[in-house]
């Protein structure tokens, strides 16, 4: 936990003598798709770093959005947002937003992985963005570190074995698993979840959410994830915030949060 | 048996009274065309012994060993002509067809400019084309290489730019996600994802080459075109014949060949 407070206020040098800033920190956050509807309408959240936080809504309450928002794939409408303490969206600055993207980790609900490449390649597109990353689209192309960082982080979710394995020959599982490495792959400091589980049957989506946040809690790494299922809200957070509207409607410890507040999550 | 309260749908509930009159007015504009331009039933019966006639001279095809060697010699300018001319059109057709293709382009909205200059490449005929470059460079294959080149840019251009337009998302806003350029994107997201499309299209485009470059000899662009054109021209219609086949025999050849691999790929 340390280290990465002074990692953080490092790349942001006059953070250092104001003490730790939060990792995510969003205020009055607007979006709107079409100017007409707000998805997300005055968010205010705070996100420390190491926290496990789960987002709960019903469909198209804003959770994904806000996810997408937190790192940039989405421009926001308004208010203020900084992840690392550097602004994101309008106030930000292209290197700013990718030096942001280099230090987190992306799980979409589906896993996203390229088909056609093998495992190994899959993970190894992670490191995308770094130095001289440009010939890693490829394994066979790829600097022998990044390739033995990729079975390391095949190895973690327990799929060294299917390194050379065209990635749409694996299960549902397994793929979300690939996925899961390819975020890891660079250590990153924050990881999002985009309902990580969604797809996967339940015994499948248990395991994988066992190996987010057992990798999270060995790395150190926030978390930031979406879903549906109540029992991965509050088994495997630390925190639970409700979103409904477009709008924060609790944000509270897992432990606290009682069936009435679900239903009010839920209802209309 | 039949219920009388159910009534059959109407027969021409497609054909809106404007397609009626469009039909009509297409209909016409075919027969009046016809009377400028379609031979007559006196011209075709003229023309039917003067074809036999024209058959009649051209066989047997010319056989001998020096003329087979020399037709030999222009039909592998020809290949040459097609493979080179195919291969830097396709290489270069990728970077441009990542500039022209809207959403993924690193030009923005500037990706229409690109794509009309892919448009203005096709619809500019080969033979105009070659006209163009013999005009310019001289005589000779490197105009034929030249032709085959920008007629490939512009056929893989528009197919590669669709191709990367429909490239599947979620793996590209995968990338994206972790800081991945637009560099990255493509080589690591959307090139294995329309692979066997761009390899599809580039076989078009060698079937496309091959035939093109039999051509491009009639206006001075090199290749065995440019035999045929010579046999015609003093009259030699057995070697013209022997060419038509050779030039047959080529077509075929490349297109079992081009079909075979896409098989494959398929």
């Amino acid at each position: 936990m340390l280290d990465l407070v002074t990692e953080n206020s490092a790349d942001t040098g006059q953070q250092a003598l104001s003490g730790p800033m939060p990792l995510i920190e969003a205020r009055g956050l607007m979006k709107s798709y079409d100017r007409r509807r707000m998805v997300l309408d005055g968010i205010n959240l705070t996100i420390e770093a190491g926290e496990r936080v789960a987002l709960i809504g019903s469909n198209g309450c804003g959770k994904s959005t806000l996810l997408k928002s937190l790192i940039g794939l989405h421009p926001i409408s308004g208010g203020t947002l900084r992840c690392f303490g550097d602004p994101v969206g309008m106030q930000g600055t292209r290197a700013q937003r990718l030096s942001m993207r280099r230090r987190t980790g992306f799980v979409f609900q589906k896993h996203c992985l390229v088909r056609r490449r093998t495992v190994l390649s899959n993970v190894i597109h992670g490191l995308f963005g770094e130095r001289g990353s440009w010939h890693a689209f490829s394994h066979s192309l790829a600097r022998e570190d990044w390739r033995l960082r990729a079975m390391h982080a095949l190895a973690e979710v327990d799929l060294a074995d299917k390194a050379m394995e065209r990635a749409d020959a694996l299960s549902g599982g397994q793929q979300q698993r690939v996925a899961i490495a390819r975020a890891l792959v660079r250590r990153p400091r924050l990881l999002i979840a985009d309902e990580p589980a969604a797809s996967l049957d339940p015994v499948s989506g248990r395991n994988v959410m066992d190996l987010f946040t057992q990798l999270c809690r060995d790395h150190a790494i926030t978390l930031i994830y979406t879903s549906h299922d109540m029992a991965h809200a509050v088994d495997y957070a630390d925190r639970v915030v409700a979103l409904k509207h477009g709008r924060v409607l609790f944000d509270r410890p897992a432990q606290r949060v009682t069936r009435a507040d679900l239903k009010d999550t839920f209802d209309g | 048996m039949a219920d009388r309260g159910l009534d059959a749908p109407g027969r021409w509930t497609g054909f809106s009274p404007l397609n009626f009159v469009l039909l009509v007015a297409v209909g016409a504009m075919i027969l009046a065309s016809m009377g400028k331009v379609a031979p007559s039933p006196q011209q075709l019966a003229e023309g039917v012994p003067g074809m036999a006639n024209l058959v009649g001279r051209m066989l047997p095809p010319n056989t001998e060993p020096d003329f087979l060697a020399r037709i030999g010699i222009r039909i592998l300018e020809t290949f040459q002509i097609a493979l080179v001319g195919a291969a830097l059109g396709i290489v270069l057709s990728l970077p441009i067809a990542w500039c022209a293709a809207r959403g993924v382009s690193p030009l923005g909205r500037g990706s229409i400019l690109v794509k009309a200059f892919v448009s203005f490449l096709r619809t500019v005929p080969d033979l105009v084309w070659a006209l163009l470059f013999v005009a310019s460079i001289g005589l000779g294959a490197v105009a034929g290489t030249m032709t085959i080149m920008v007629d490939t840019i512009g056929f893989c251009g528009r197919f590669f730019a669709e191709a990367m337009e429909d490239a599947e998302k979620e793996p590209q806003d995968a990338l994206s996600a972790i800081g991945a350029g637009r560099g990255s994107v493509l080589v690591g997201a959307i090139l294995p994802d329309i692979m066997p499309s761009l390899i599809n299209s580039s076989l078009f485009a060698l079937e496309k080459a091959v035939r093109s470059s039999v051509v491009l000899g009639l206006v001075g662009a090199g290749g065995i075109g440019q035999e045929l054109k010579v046999a015609f021209d003093l009259f030699q219609y057995r070697n013209a014949s022997m060419i038509i086949l050779a030039i047959f025999v080529i077509v075929m050849v490349m297109e079992i060949i081009t079909d075979k691999l896409r098989a494959r790929i398929q």
